[in-house]
Formats: C-alpha cells, sequence, structure tokens
C-alpha cells in the first residue's frame, strides 16, 4: 500500500505525536507513506472564514503537488481539518470545469497546473478499509484487554463528504477498538463537534461543548481521537472545565495511531505519548499492568 | 441575470451588499423548517437561530444581517448541510457571510476577524502556520492583556512538552512562498 501523506502544519508543531504515531503505525502496517514535497498550509478555517477564491487555491497548490508526484496518487491526510479542505477542492473541480480553470490561472503563479486525477483520504478511512481490522489483529502483541475506549470521530472527516461511515452514527473505529482486545465504551456522542475554533475565539461556547463530550466519556479509560483540532480541545482544557463545572473530569486522549501502536508493542518512541496533554494515572497503571 | 437578482437589485440593502444575492441564491429553497436550527451544537450562543438568519438573508436584510454574530458561531460542523432536507449548503452559506463580514465590518467582528487574518498573515511568507507567532499577533490586535492569561496554563504544559517552537520561520522561497498566489487572489477578488 502506498500513499501520498500531507501532515498538516498541526502535526509539525502541537500534534506533533500524531505525525510520529501515524507514520510508526503505517510503517508497521507496511503502508509506505511519502510525504508532499514542499506542501503549504490548506488554509484551516481562517481562509474560508475571509476569502472564499483563497480557500480554494492553497489546498489546490498542495493537489498540484500531489499529482505531480503521482498522478493517480491517494493522498492521506489525517488532521480532519486539512482532510475536508483538500477533499472539497478536489470534488468540486471535478464536477466544475471552469471552476477548475479559474484555480489554475491561479496557481500558474508557481508554475503548477491541477488536472484533478487524485484522490483525498483521510487516515481513519484508509485504516478502517484499506488495512482493516483482522490485518490489525494480526500483528497484535499486547492485547489491551482491559481498556474501555470511546471512539471520537468529530465533524469532518464524516460531514458533508460520507466516504467511509454513517455520518449521524459513526461505528467505523468500533471494529478496530475491538481488534486491539480493547471495549468500546458505548456512548452517542462520537459525532459531535468539539467546537473546533472556538476555543479561541468564543472560550465560553467551546468550554460548554467539549464538556459534554468529556462528561459523557466520565467512566471510559480513554478517549481516542483523529484530528489534532478536537484532541487539542479535548485534551488541553481539562483543569479550566473542573473549575468552571465544579466537576473533574480527568480523562486521557489519545490519537487512534497511539492506541493501535501501544497494541502493536511499538516503542515509546515512535507514539510519543508523553506527550500528550492529558494522560491520567489510571491509564498510566493500566498500560504498565498490559504491558509486564 | 437570474429572475432572484432582478427582484431584489432595487432594495438598498443588496445594493450595498452585492455578495448577498449570491448567498440569497444558495438558500433560495429554504422552507424554514427549522431542522438547522435544531441541529445546530451552537445555538444556545447565537442571538438569531439559523433558520431566522436565512429568512433574512431571503429578506435581503443586510443591516440586521451583519449586527448578528450568529455566523461567526458556526463551528462548520456540517450537521445542518447534512440534514437540510432541502439540501442546501448551509455551512457554505455561513462561510460566505463570514467572508463579507471579514472584509468590510473586521472592526464589529475583530475577534474572529483578527484571528482569522493573524493566520492568514502566518502562512504568506513561510507557506505553513507557526502556531506561536500567528497567536501572539493575534493577542497583538485585539489589545487585551488579560486575553493571553485565558491560555496562561495550556501554554505552559505545550511549552513543558517543547511543543511551541518560539523561533519565527524565515520567508521561504519557491513554492512554499505563497505572496505571488495572494497577490493574484487579491486582484482576482478585486474585479468581482
Amino acid at each position: 500500500m502506498n500513499y501520498l501523506y500531507y501532515p498538516g502544519c498541526s502535526l509539525e508543531g502541537t500534534a506533533r505525536e500524531y505525525d510520529v504515531s501515524t507514520r510508526s503505525f503505517m510503517a508497521a502496517m507496511d503502508a509506505n507513506l511519502l510525504e508532499l514535497e514542499d506542501w503549504v498550509c490548506c488554509g484551516a478555517s481562517a481562509a474560508e472564514s475571509t476569502s472564499y477564491l483563497l480557500s480554494l487555491a492553497l489546498p489546490a497548490i498542495n493537489l498540484a503537488i500531489a499529482e505531480k508526484m503521482d498522478d493517480k496518487g491517494q493522498l492521506m491526510v489525517p488532521c480532519s481539518a486539512c482532510y475536508l479542505n483538500l477533499k472539497k477542492v478536489s470534488e468540486k473541480t471535478k464536477k466544475d470545469p471552469a471552476l477548475l480553470k479559474k484555480i489554475n490561472s491561479i496557481l500558474a503563479k508557481k508554475h503548477l497546473d491541477l488536472q484533478g486525477s487524485g484522490q483525498v483520504r483521510h487516515l481513519l478511512d484508509v485504516i478502517v478499509k484499506d488495512i482493516g481490522p483482522a490485518a490489525i489483529r494480526k500483528k497484535i502483541k499486547k492485547p489491551l484487554s482491559d481498556l474501555r475506549i470511546a471512539p471520537y470521530y468529530g465533524c469532518q472527516c464524516l460531514r458533508p463528504y460520507q466516504m467511509f461511515d454513517d455520518p449521524e452514527k459513526p461505528v467505523s473505529m468500533e471494529p478496530i477498538i475491538a481488534a486491539v482486545g480493547a471495549t468500546v465504551y458505548p456512548w452517542d456522542m462520537g459525532g459531535k463537534c468539539c467546537g473546533a475554533a472556538h476555543m479561541n475565539t468564543k472560550m465560553e461556547v467551546g468550554l460548554q461543548l467539549v464538556q459534554g463530550i468529556l462528561e459523557a466519556a466520565k467512566d471510559a479509560d480513554a478517549i481516542v481521537t483523529v484530528c489534532p483540532m478536537c484532541q487539542m480541545n479535548l485534551e488541553g482544557f481539562q483543569n479550566k472545565l473542573a473549575a468552571k463545572y465544579r466537576d473533574d473530569v480527568d480523562l486521557t486522549i489519545l490519537y487512534l495511531p497511539q492506541l493501535l501502536g501501544l497494541a502493536l508493542g511499538l516503542e515509546d518512541k515512535q507514539l510519543e505519548i508523553e506527550l500528550n496533554l492529558a494522560i491520567t494515572d489510571r491509564f498510566k497503571a493500566k498500560i504498565d499492568k498490559l504491558h509486564r | 441575470m437570474t429572475q432572484n437578482q432582478i427582484i431584489v437589485s432595487p432594495q438598498k440593502g443588496l445594493q450595498k451588499n452585492e455578495a448577498l444575492v449570491d448567498i440569497r441564491q444558495m438558500i433560495s429553497a429554504c422552507i424554514q423548517c427549522g431542522t438547522c436550527t435544531a441541529s445546530c451544537p451552537n445555538e444556545f450562543a447565537m442571538d438569531l437561530t439559523p433558520r431566522h438568519l436565512w429568512r433574512m438573508v431571503l429578506m435581503g436584510q443586510s443591516d440586521d444581517i451583519f449586527k448578528s454574530k450568529t455566523f461567526f458561531l458556526c463551528s462548520a460542523c456540517y450537521y445542518c448541510t447534512l440534514r437540510c432536507p432541502r439540501g442546501l449548503p448551509l455551512t457554505d452559506a455561513m462561510m460566505a457571510l463570514k467572508q463579507i463580514a471579514a472584509n468590510r465590518y473586521p472592526k464589529e467582528y475583530k475577534s474572529s476577524v483578527a484571528f482569522y487574518q493573524s493566520f492568514i498573515k502566518s502562512i504568506r511568507k513561510n507557506g505553513r502556520v507557526h502556531e506561536v507567532g500567528f497567536i501572539n499577533h493575534y493577542y497583538l490586535l485585539m489589545g487585551n492583556p488579560f486575553l493571553p492569561l485565558k491560555y496562561a496554563s495550556l501554554g505552559l504544559k505545550l511549552m513543558r512538552k517543547g511543543k511551541l517552537s518560539l523561533r519565527a520561520p524565515k520567508a521561504k522561497q519557491g513554492i512554499q512562498n505563497l505572496e505571488a498566489i495572494f497577490r493574484k487572489v487579491e486582484s482576482m477578488e478585486a474585479d468581482l
């Protein structure tokens, strides 16, 4: 399995452990990732909130670079926000030749040209559809049998493009969690919104959404995420929430490839769990016990 | 010219705000069922419900629309887009409203617009966002000395983990210097 790989800006900074664990997990599953050369920011929520053309041009630059590297390539993206931005331009230009032409008149400034032959896929899509639970099960060294895991999908890998899961009641992570020997924590918050960038501009609103999610996962051992923004919102403000709601939700938040990597027996350096902001002592103790 | 534009063009609000015409067309099939409002996770914090906002767009009430903060409370979860029985691109319409506000009413929507503009500025010369640089620029634009304090505990945690790079990146050469792309986009948007 070969994929072009777009890490995105967060994975070079505050979500470095998502990049490291994604690369390690994919390598352990014999999938090759080829990082996009000279990739640029997808525009995040900033371009689409200020300039329609810029919100198309930035993803298009990356899609054009991807095509140059492999014209039928599959571009794998671990960040849900980057994924949707890239996917949107890929889908829109496939359906609208006039729009493609307009975008190419911008890309010409960088001597790039987009044809629209490539495909954009989220990391979770690749894990559930191309790799699958059976292949993961075969490589398990340390089954995570004592863990109850709440799968959190967030929004933008599920909606508006329905590629690999039910956008109302997502379930795609469940067989993967079961494959590593853990129990799926039953809840209905998996596809709910974490508030995204609200945490920066309207913190009170963001906090309220995150509180609802953490509260519902109270009895789980960990929530797993597939997006650096969801991860940051769920892991970064737990102290603040405890003070605000007088309700101490102290919960481990992991990236999905970190959880899978633990079961595959990958080294600490390959998963970088010490970089996460919310790992409870309770969780550490369970992992230590499993690994003894 | 479609019929819609002919009907609305005499209205003062829409003359002032041609871009609203495009949004009006995006949602012209709205039946005011309220599924968007019922689906919105941020509705509790909005001054107008999404359904109400769409009605105002249909009525071309641009002065009142740009007094509302509702569209900047859209977190792009796409629940309304998914569930709209008319299949309307409601999340995209929210973004289109944000774009108008960012360009025409930056002062009125300072907290959101300053955040996005700081982000965009950060990628213009470097191609990729520099998290520390962009957040500091945002705090500077907001001019509120207490704002950074809200994030102090998170900032310290990130710093201790070595996740914040304090060194500003140098301007890039080649594809990653986006100056030419930005200029082209700006000139095309000025022609609209």
